[in-house]
């Protein structure tokens, strides 16, 4: 596309990342003078800007839904190879600004008041400026990736999100059990990200030596050629980004980091951890879509990569007290919902998953944080009414300790229940289509995955019901519980916008209609159709509703007694212990993978390093004085042998001059 | 007039004289004199080639030879005063105390 003709409008697409980028600057520059109202109002002007124009452009590309390449500036240039910082107008990155920027000036919003409470719990009301610079780099970062032309700036983006992820899951870095929980916590997802972003690298050597560029238009329109050529090249390509898909979207066997990134404030859990950046691997596949649709290993490898991480997260969701851990196994099970739809080729039901699940996850964490913040301030209520009490030391996010809130926090009440059952799979709300979309395309692509999806639908629904009947039903379990408040409008608004969203985000691609698969099938040239059919939408819808029933037979059919025991502890006996601990995979991975490597590296350190480095070092340094000890034996001292030296050596040079 | 060749081999014999001289003697003001046969040993063969060539070049170099020697010998005889004054001797053997 020539510049001269290019839109207006779509030329301002460099704007999406420079908001947020002003925003921090002016944060960083003046936000300590500005004090939390103007740093929380220039944060969130900033992230809504970049919303405004996302929007300007998804109404533009609306007329004309062709992809534009915007050119803004030259980075590499090494021979033919060229990479610029271009960006990709097309309707999946604009779908992808929208949800980014979108939430994310919500989720802006919600915080200003969180973090105003935050910060004075915590007991460091200077760090407010500090979060609202790291959300807006966040958003710049992610901008960045969802608006690469090429792989190489979407790596740029792809390591910006995991840089903000580990700032901001630290960001109590001295907090957590012993002070260093947290900063353990944001040093674990840095790592297990390494390992696959060390995957999308050499899948991104592989690109650049097989195609010699890593412009998305020249990958993807010689694909098919070198799929012939030589078909290993691809197959491993996509496999080590799948590799990086299962690093920064939380998958198997990768996922161990997110339910440990709960230790971030909570806006950080639902902006990065539950509706962005983790959806970046599902992204990713996406846009590689041309390159997937070439190896069918590959593809069914995702898919299984994303049914089981969608089972087995269900699973350790159930078994789980911290409000915010629960949400976190169910988002990286929601996650492998939408790995697998993009692995099954149906990549507009992940998109269209990862959408919904944006807004009812979104929802639901910041819901959480609510509930938490409730919590906190009915504990301060307790110690203050009671003077010094014991249960100072209670943990405001383990819901043993709550119940009985639906009464104290109405409209938070209203807004969880609303995200739960979004995300349980109930008819009208947004996670009911998105999810019977991918059920159907499991049932065309392999009846097993279709169970395993089918089994993980009913867990998400039980698992939701039984936090819905914990948090807010029943007696209250603890003094805090009791005295818990409703928040402020600066918190609850964003939660109803967010809850209208689940209500609404159905419509987006509603059954006979499509929205979005029309609107998406300008930038994917291929995505498997699926059509409604009643049975598999009556048979999730039952089994849904099944979830909540026995969620309420366990959890709501009897006041919980205020012990810390969970009813299922009798029931299930030693399966319930596998799901509270996790199914001990921490500790496997402990002993398997960190407690081998830091035997390695013990030894390189204690005998390696000092006996066969050092003695190479210092036996070059004994060599060195040897062989002076032997030389300086020339050096007699008497200068009538020095005289006789220069004497034979002038002649050997004449003779040499004379006879050569 | 003489035949060339016997500048060529007074010159020769006065620089070996040189040599032997400076290779032998331990006293430092005989090695010094010794070196001073060396110059003017080269000295001798320029005059000769230049007389015999007919190009003042050879002789205008001896001047400047004939005044670096100098400077030389007061740097030199500076030295050996110094020394003499702290080793109270000039034997060239008794000064390697830089040796190895």
């Amino acid at each position: 596309m020539h510049e001269l003709t290019m839109n207006p409008i779509i030329s301002l697409v460099p704007w999406v990342v420079f908001f947020p980028i002003i925003g921090l600057l002016l944060n960083l520059l003046f936000g300590r003078r500005w004090g939390e109202k103007g740093t929380g109002l220039v944060a969130s002007l900033a992230a809504a800007a970049s919303f405004a124009l996302s929007a300007a452009l998804a109404a533009q590309l609306a007329r004309t839904p062709e992809a534009v390449t915007v050119h803004l500036l030259d980075w590499i240039k090494v021979g033919d190879f060229q990479v610029g910082w271009n960006f990709r107008v097309d309707t999946l990155a604009v779908t992808m600004m929208l949800v980014v920027s979108g939430v994310g000036t919500l989720i802006h919003i919600y915080a200003v008041g969180y973090m105003h409470s935050d910060v004075r719990h915590n007991g460091d009301p200077g760090r407010y400026t500090r979060f609202f610079v790291f959300f807006n780099l966040f958003i710049a970062a992610m901008l960045v990736l969802v608006t690469a032309d090429n792989y190489l700036m979407l790596f740029v983006g792809w390591e910006g999100v995991g840089l903000c992820s580990y700032l901001l899951i630290g960001f109590w870095f001295e907090k957590g059990a012993e002070g260093i929980a947290n900063a353990r916590a944001a040093k674990k997802a840095f790592v297990v990200n390494r390992i696959g972003d060390f995957g999308l690298l050499v899948a991104l050597f592989l690109l650049f030596w097989n195609f010699g560029s890593l412009d998305f238009k020249v990958i993807f329109e010689q694909a098919p050629a070198l799929a012939t050529a030589a078909p290993w090249v691809l197959t491993a390509v996509t496999l080590l980004m799948l590799l990086g898909v299962t690093g920064k979207s939380a998958q198997l066997p990768l996922y161990v980091w997110l339910p440990d990134a709960m230790a971030g404030p909570t806006p950080v859990s639902a902006l990065i951890h539950a509706a962005t950046m983790v959806t970046a691997g599902v992204y990713l596949i996406a846009r590689s879509s041309p390159l997937y649709l070439q190896v069918p290993l590959a593809q069914s490898a995702v898919m299984w990569v994303g049914a089981l991480t969608a089972f087995f997260a269900a699973t350790i969701a159930v078994g789980q007290y911290d409000i915010k851990r629960v949400l976190a196994y169910s988002t990286i099970s929601q996650l492998g919902f939408m790995v697998a739809a993009v692995g099954m080729g149906a990549f507009v039901a992940g998109m269209f998953h990862l959408v919904t699940h944006a807004f009812f996850k979104a929802l639901l964490f910041l819901a959480a944080g609510s509930v938490i913040l409730g919590m906190e301030h009915g504990q301060a209520h307790g110690q203050h009414s009671k003077g010094a009490h014991d249960e100072g030391s209670l943990d405001p996010q383990d819901m043993r300790y709550m119940g009985g809130l639906q009464g104290r926090m109405k409209l938070t009440f209203w807004v969880y229940l609303i995200g739960a059952l979004a995300l349980a799979g109930i008819a009208p709300l947004a996670g009911f289509f998105s999810k019977d979309e991918i059920l159907l395309a499991a049932l065309l692509k392999s009846p097993v995955v279709f169970a395993i999806l089918l089994s993980s639908a009913f867990l998400t629904a039980f698992y939701m019901g039984r936090q819905i009947f914990m948090v807010f039903f029943g007696k209250p379990r603890s003094e805090a519980a009791a005295h818990a408040v409703e928040n402020p409008p600066i918190i609850t608004i964003p939660l109803a916008a967010l809850a209208v969203l689940s209500i609404l985000g159905g419509g987006l691609n509603l059954p006979g209609i499509y929205t979005l698969e029309h609107w998406l099938e300008h930038t994917l040239e291929y995505s498997l159709k699926v059509s409604f059919a009643v049975p598999v939408a009556l048979a999730s819808l039952l089994l849904a509703l099944a979830g909540l029933l026995t969620a309420w037979w366990v959890y709501g059919r009897r006041v919980m007694p205020a012990v810390d025991g969970d009813p299922l502890t009798r029931s299930l006996g030693w399966l319930f212990r596998a799901l509270h601990n996790k199914w001990w995979v921490d500790e496997v991975y402990h002993v398997l993978f960190v407690s081998s490597y830091q035997r390695l590296a013990n030894f390189l350190a204690s005998p390696f390093d000092t006996r066969v480095i050092d003695g190479i070092a210092n036996g070059l340094g004994n060599v060195t004085v040897r062989a002076a000890a032997a030389f300086r034996r020339i050096e007699s001292g008497f200068v009538r042998s020095y005289a006789l030296v220069m004497l034979f050596g002038a002649a050997a040079i004449l003779a040499f001059l004379i006879w050569r | 007039m003489m035949p060339l060749m016997y500048y060529v081999g007074l010159s020769a014999i006065m620089f070996v004289l040189g040599i032997i001289g400076v290779l032998v003697r331990r006293n430092a003001l005989v090695v010094f004199m010794s070196l001073e046969l060396m110059f003017n040993a080269a000295n001798l063969l320029f005059v000769a080639f230049s007389a015999y060539f007919q190009i003042i070049t050879g002789q205008i170099f001896v001047f400047f030879v004939m005044t670096v020697a100098a400077a030389e010998v007061a740097v030199g005889l500076a030295l050996m005063v110094e020394i003499f004054r702290t080793k109270h001797s000039i034997d060239l053997d008794q000064m390697s105390e830089m040796k190895g």
